[in-house]
């Protein structure tokens, strides 16, 4: 090897005539992966939007039947908190009876309602001891909202039929609802339970209670 | 022509040649390749460029090479301010007279600028002067620039990783559920013993989600009672409320017990409040739901009042002083036991009347359909029954 080659003072390190100098310093890569690279600048925008969706979708399948699985904490993305929030603000904001500017604060309540407070939960379990990152917790709140909306969506088919039996309709949305929430908190408890120091974790899973609480409030009492 | 007239004129002649041949002999140092041949004769006998050691071998540099220039000075700094003595640096006559200002004075082929009359020198002096300390400052006002830079940056740095690190509030988050229960069900027992200062926990966990509890209770007794309102002013103003009671009034006990002298923290104020509050919040959320007098008068004495003693024994504990703990413990008591009062009777009036008041000046608020529940109504044993028909009740959506 070189090694020997070196003379005793440094002033003069010469490199063994086989060992080549002069190269190209590029580390050899598989051109498939090059190609790739290079594809996903160029495909088409509806491929990328279609696999973006994909992913989310995926997400709200995870939500729906919540294993102990890291996925959606590992590709956190907030396109699904987005997608949920803006159709609840949306949802809840109601078609106001007499003026046309009734909804306008509602959508904004609602919004800065589920943003602040998964930000204040996400604090929350950070001090508390919690592992996970910032973003990757508001990604869990945010999907977690999903039966939710799902509630709300059913509620909103209730209200339709109005005028016939509307103490038993308030007794299904208030049912509908309530599961909802238990679902929604059941299934934020799966993810993000095992970041927790086991004996804080219901110290961690208050403050969700609260949030989930206080949207599944809104959503009961949503009743224009 | 009176002779000394014309000498007078003569000499002005002079100067004002001399001045030109100067002013070119600058433009042309400037601007040409060749100026050097101008400078040395100017920065020789000028005053900061010019070498302590000299250039022999007449080593001119271009004037408008800057790191010629701190080359100049050897292994000094650019700026060596103990040669400044106590000036400084703002007004070129200080640094004029600064030894480094005259060494150049009388060096090799110096003297060509030195011939002349002494106004003369003091012209070429002055314009010398005013190149080199042109240049100095130049390189001064960098230099410091830098530092001051520096400096700022370092310090907004330190700044920010000491205020918004959220990590600064760990230590007051550090409690575990076992611990946090026994604080809630202690904070209906009152300790009587006052001659040791009562142990006070310093944690922000309890009292913040008592907050947010009172919050959401607070919401959902604002619906029952049928008020239906635009819901951003129902969450906002909740909000309000329970922080603004929360912090305003730690902010004021802090201020009197500094005023009273007593031994407390701010943080176990923020705490002992707070958990003073879970009283308030199980009153709430019984009376809310269950509306009758009798029960919440019986309810606001146990549950507001239990908390009140049991914080207020803890500050008298804390406090030397008769009339100190007088005036701290009326404080908190009337503070805390009409703060109940107020939330159970008056919040859902008080914003029916803001909204109303709103509602007049157009300008600030859009109209809102109302429904306005008579009080007498909304506090009667079958309000329960209205409250719950009010919110089955739907009105036709509008397509």
């Amino acid at each position: 090897m070189a090694a020997n080659e070196f003379s005793a003072d440094f002033t003069d390190v010469s490199v063994h005539e086989n060992v080549p100098v002069e190269g190209n310093i590029r580390i050899s890569v598989p051109l498939a992966s090059e190609d790739e690279d290079m594809s996903t600048l160029d495909e088409p925008v509806k491929d990328t939007i279609m696999r973006d969706l994909k992913a989310v979708g995926k997400k709200f399948v995870h939500v729906l039947y919540p294993k102990n699985n890291d996925e959606l904490l590992r590709d956190w993305d907030l396109w699904g908190p987005l997608i949920v929030c803006v159709f609840l603000a949306m949802m809840l904001q109601g078609k106001g009876a007499d003026s046309p500017t009734h909804g306008v604060p509602q959508f904004a309540e609602v919004f800065v309602t589920v943003w602040f407070g998964a930000i204040v939960v996400t604090f929350n379990s950070h001090l508390l001891g919690g592992t996970i990152s910032f973003f990757q917790s508001l990604c869990v709140l945010g999907y977690c909202i999903m039966p939710l909306s799902v509630s709300l969506l059913l509620c909103h088919v209730t209200l339709l039929a109005k005028g016939s039996l509307p103490l038993a309709m308030f007794i299904v949305r208030f049912i509908c609802v309530t599961l909802a929430f238990a679902w929604a908190t059941f299934a934020s408890t799966t993810f993000l339970g095992n970041s927790q120091p086991p004996n804080r974790k219901a110290l961690a899973v208050y403050p969700i209670f609260l949030f989930y609480f206080v949207i599944s409030w809104m959503i009961i009492t949503n009743v224009t | 022509m009176p002779v000394l007239h014309q000498s007078h004129d003569r000499h002005h002649a002079r100067q004002a040649s001399h001045r030109a041949r100067d002013c070119c002999g600058l433009l042309v140092a400037w601007y040409s390749p060749i100026g050097h041949i101008w400078l040395p004769v100017r920065r020789r006998s000028g005053a900061l460029m010019a070498d302590p050691r000299g250039h022999p071998n007449g080593d001119w540099t271009s004037f408008r090479d800057p790191t010629a220039q701190s080359h100049q000075f050897g292994s000094s700094s650019i700026v060596d301010m103990e040669n400044m003595d106590d000036t400084s640096g703002s007004s070129f006559e200080d640094i004029a007279e600064a030894p480094g200002g005259t060494t150049g004075l009388g060096e090799v082929g110096g003297d060509e600028g030195r011939t002349g009359k002494p106004g003369q020198d003091d012209v070429v002096e002055e314009d010398e002067e005013f190149l080199g300390i042109k240049g100095l400052k130049g390189q001064l006002g960098k230099q410091v620039a830098g530092q001051v830079w520096e400096a700022g940056r370092q310090q907004a740095a330190r700044a920010f990783s000491l205020y918004a690190n959220i990590d600064l509030l760990r230590p007051y988050f550090d409690v575990e559920t076992v611990q946090v229960r026994k604080r809630l069900l202690e904070s209906f027992v009152p300790r009587k013993n006052m001659k040791v200062p009562q142990k006070l926990p310093r944690e922000l966990y309890g009292p913040l989600m008592l907050v947010f509890t009172m919050v959401a209770i607070l919401l959902q007794g604002m619906k029952t009672s049928g008020t239906i309102v635009s819901q951003g002013t129902l969450m906002g103003t909740a909000i309000g409320t329970c922080f603004g009671y929360w912090l305003g009034v730690s902010s004021l006990l802090y201020f009197l017990a500094y005023i009273c002298n007593s031994k407390i923290t701010m943080v176990q104020i923020l705490s002992m409040l707070g958990y003073g509050m879970f009283g308030p919040c199980l009153v709430l959320f019984i009376t809310y739901n269950i509306h009758l007098h009798s029960l919440f008068y019986v309810l606001w004495l146990v549950g507001g009042g239990l908390p009140t003693l049991r914080m207020v024994c803890a500050l008298s504990s804390r406090t030397t002083g008769q009339r100190q703990r007088l005036v701290l413990c009326c404080t908190l008591a009337s503070l805390h036991l009409l703060f109940l009062l107020y939330l159970h009777f008056a919040y859902h009036r008080v914003i029916e009347e803001l909204l109303v008041t709103l509602e007049e000046q157009p300008a600030f608020i859009p109209r809102q359909q109302r429904e306005l529940v008579p009080p007498e109504v909304a506090t009667s044993p079958a309000s329960l029954r209205i409250a719950t028909m009010s919110l089955i009740r739907s009105s036709p959506p509008i397509l």
